[in-house]
């Protein structure tokens, strides 16, 4: 609908993110070397969340990994509000990580066990000098501890008194408390268990409607993928396959790759199961260099 | 059917600098011979004590501190540790969790998925190998003649996933216990590992203990369904009564908070709070705090298990004849609608067949 198309154009949404024809080789032109990312290009809209689904190995960590500069690209350019960030100067480089976050997967290994949660917490507000004195960093992590669900007598326990979603809770707490912008999360609910895991997608949902946060949110679960994202990027060997909105990826999905991925998710439904029959995918047609046209 | 594993008011406690831990509280359940029984909860609910039990391999400050494990005739918990030594590995054996840590990494895998077989006495060297060969093709390893002088860094997570199920079933066992087999791997290899696990028993006859907390898994492998909390199984039943005609609010909650491809609500239910402390578990239903149908009876007193069928139990006070009426949620009440369709249609073989089943 051209109607449609042209109310689109007028109000153009901002980028947030874009992504060019980023490729990250590891041990480049030595015998051992990994194209972990293989040419992909995407934009990341801002006030929408992001999937990127994909195998291990698929190279999804290693482009969130990438777009937060922990890693050098190999080639390609990665624009962050417009300005790329392999460029950034020192003296700004404070400055961008405050507004870019990250989330870890694994609740256990990325909390320090030695430091109370506030300190966890405030950590970032410390390296940015967000906060003037003591009392204002208190009442500041009181209140990220009431945002994510937890109480301010949490504040000074340990890490290891807490159970995985509450870790992970922590963890969104550190992720905010710098006011960021944009948060990538690393597979955030993987190790959670069923229960629990519907908790943190939904208090991840509640924090970017309140706060207008852009996620890229990385996983391989695509029935929670699905959930929380706006438009869903499917990676395999390095490379995309397919990009669209989550609707458009679930129901008619286009490339042979999505559709194996698809039916390879098990649903909580015995009549389905029953008659689920796996597609298989064959990764050569990715490499053989024959034009494809849509069917 | 036949019962080969009768497990009965099963109660293990753990010491702790903080007290002792009530894992295991009062837990029965049986496995027949050819089924897959999966055990369903979260981390901490009991299901990897409970199968660890059965192998005699928990930790030392647990205590058993009541019940049987029936296998054969005779009572697992009362064997020496010789007795049990001969079971475990050729009877009875488990599939652990994470393939990365449970294989040992300096030896070849031939010479490991052998090594149950040597153990036992059963084979000398040279066919113990050709087993190990044969058994490492029935999983899917290519080449398996060439593999087995690999070591297991020279694998994937799926491949070794495959070679710690070819260590477990390289004795043909009675009973298979799987511990979370799946959740480390993707979808795709998950969906092969499932596969295989199915065929497997297809070939050998193995009885499956399936534990997981993946519902979509359990709908797909599993015969019977067990669910757990809090050390207690709370619901068990035919996979079809467990997933189109839950009971207990628990299942419920599980059931509502996974997401399915067609719902399209932009807010996941999510079951309240965190499970008890086991240190000092409630008097009532240990659900009751988490539970939005929650009665006064539910704090006071333990639920006992009420039959909704001959295969159907659960324990919840919400079945007793006094309860109120309460009304599932929504999604819950579309499966059951879903269940009675299915039912009508003869799609699903209603449970009376089952029973009689049972009883032959």
């Amino acid at each position: 609908m051209p109607k449609d198309n042209e109310t689109i154009d007028a109000q153009p949404r901002k980028k947030l993110v874009q992504v060019k024809h980023l490729k990250q080789y590891f041990n480049p032109g030595k015998p051992n070397e990994v194209k972990a990312i293989d040419d992909i290009s995407f934009d990341i809209y801002e006030g929408e969340t992001f999937g990127l689904v994909g195998e291990s190995g698929s190279g999804k960590s290693t482009t969130g990994r990438s777009i937060i500069r922990l890693y050098k690209p190999t080639s390609g350019e990665i624009l962050f509000n417009g300005k790329d960030i392999s460029k950034i100067k020192h003296r700004d480089m404070l400055e961008f990580r405050r507004e870019m976050q990250m989330i870890f997967q694994d609740p256990y290994a990325s909390l320090n066990p030695r430091m109370k949660v506030k300190d966890i917490i405030a950590e970032g507000l410390d390296v940015h000098h967000l906060v003037k004195n003591d009392q204002e960093r208190d009442a500041r992590v009181n209140e990220l501890l009431n945002l994510v669900g937890l109480s301010h007598d949490h504040a000074t326990r340990y890490p290891h008194e807490f159970s995985g979603g509450q870790r992970q809770r922590i963890g969104i707490a550190r992720a905010l408390a710098v006011q960021p912008r944009f948060i990538i999360a690393d597979e955030p609910i993987s190790a959670l268990d069923v229960s629990i895991q519907a908790q943190v997608v939904n208090l991840l949902r509640e924090i970017q409607q309140e706060q207008n946060l852009t996620y890229l949110f990385i996983a391989h679960d695509l029935s929670m993928v699905k959930y929380i994202s706006d438009r869903i990027a499917v990676m395999h060997n390095g490379r995309l396959m397919e990009l669209s909105t989550a609707d458009e990826v679930y129901n008619h999905p286009l490339h042979p790759y999505t559709k194996s991925l698809l039916s390879a998710v098990p649903l909580p439904d015995p009549m389905y199961e029953r008659s689920r029959r796996r597609k298989d995918y064959d990764s050569s047609i990715e490499f053989d260099g024959k034009p494809r046209t849509l069917k | 059917m036949e019962k080969i594993l009768d497990v009965k008011n099963l109660k293990i406690n753990f010491s702790t600098f903080a007290g002792q831990v009530q894992a295991i509280r009062d837990v029965s359940f049986h496995l027949n011979k050819g089924e897959t029984l999966a055990i369903v909860g979260e981390s901490g609910s009991g299901k990897s004590v409970t199968v660890r039990s059965i192998m005699a391999l928990l930790a030392n400050n647990a205590h058993i501190d009541g019940g049987e494990i029936d296998f054969k005739g005779q009572d697992i918990l009362k064997m020496s540790p010789r007795e049990i030594e001969k079971i475990r590995g050729n009877d009875i054996s488990m599939i652990f969790q994470d393939p990365m840590t449970s294989l040992d990494p300096t030896m070849p895998i031939g010479k490991q998925v052998a090594e149950p077989l040597l153990i036992h006495g059963s084979m000398n060297h040279a066919n113990a190998m050709a087993r190990a060969e044969e058994v490492l093709k029935l999983v899917g390893i290519d080449n398996a003649k060439n593999r087995m002088k690999d070591y297991p860094h020279q694998f994937s997570g799926g491949q070794r996933q495959r070679i710690v199920i070819a260590i477990a079933i390289v004795n043909y066992p009675e009973i298979l216990l799987a511990d979370e087999p799946t959740t480390a791997l993707d979808v795709t290899i998950q969906a092969q590992i499932i596969d295989l696990m199915k065929d497997l028993q297809h070939k050998i006859g193995t009885s499956i203990i399936f534990i997981t907390h993946d519902l979509g898994v359990v709908a797909g492998i599993a015969d019977r369904v067990a669910v757990m909390y809090a050390g207690k199984i709370i619901e068990y039943g035919t996979v079809d009564e467990i997933f189109y005609d839950p009971k207990h609010p628990y299942t419920w909650g599980l059931l509502n908070s996974m997401p399915t491809l067609d719902t399209s609500s932009k807010r996941l239910y999510a079951i309240p709070g965190t499970p008890p402390n086991l240190l000092d578990p409630p008097a009532g239903d240990a659900f009751a705090p988490r539970n939005p149908y929650t009665m006064e009876i539910d704090h006071e007193a333990m639920p006992p298990f009420f039959k909704v069928t001959d295969t159907h139990y659960a324990a919840t006070w919400l079945l007793h004849p006094d309860a109120p009426q309460v009304d599932p949620p929504l999604a819950i009440k579309k499966r059951q609608a879903e269940y009675r369709e299915l039912l009508a249609s003869g799609q699903i073989g209603s449970h009376k067949a089952k029973e009689v089943d049972q009883n032959a």
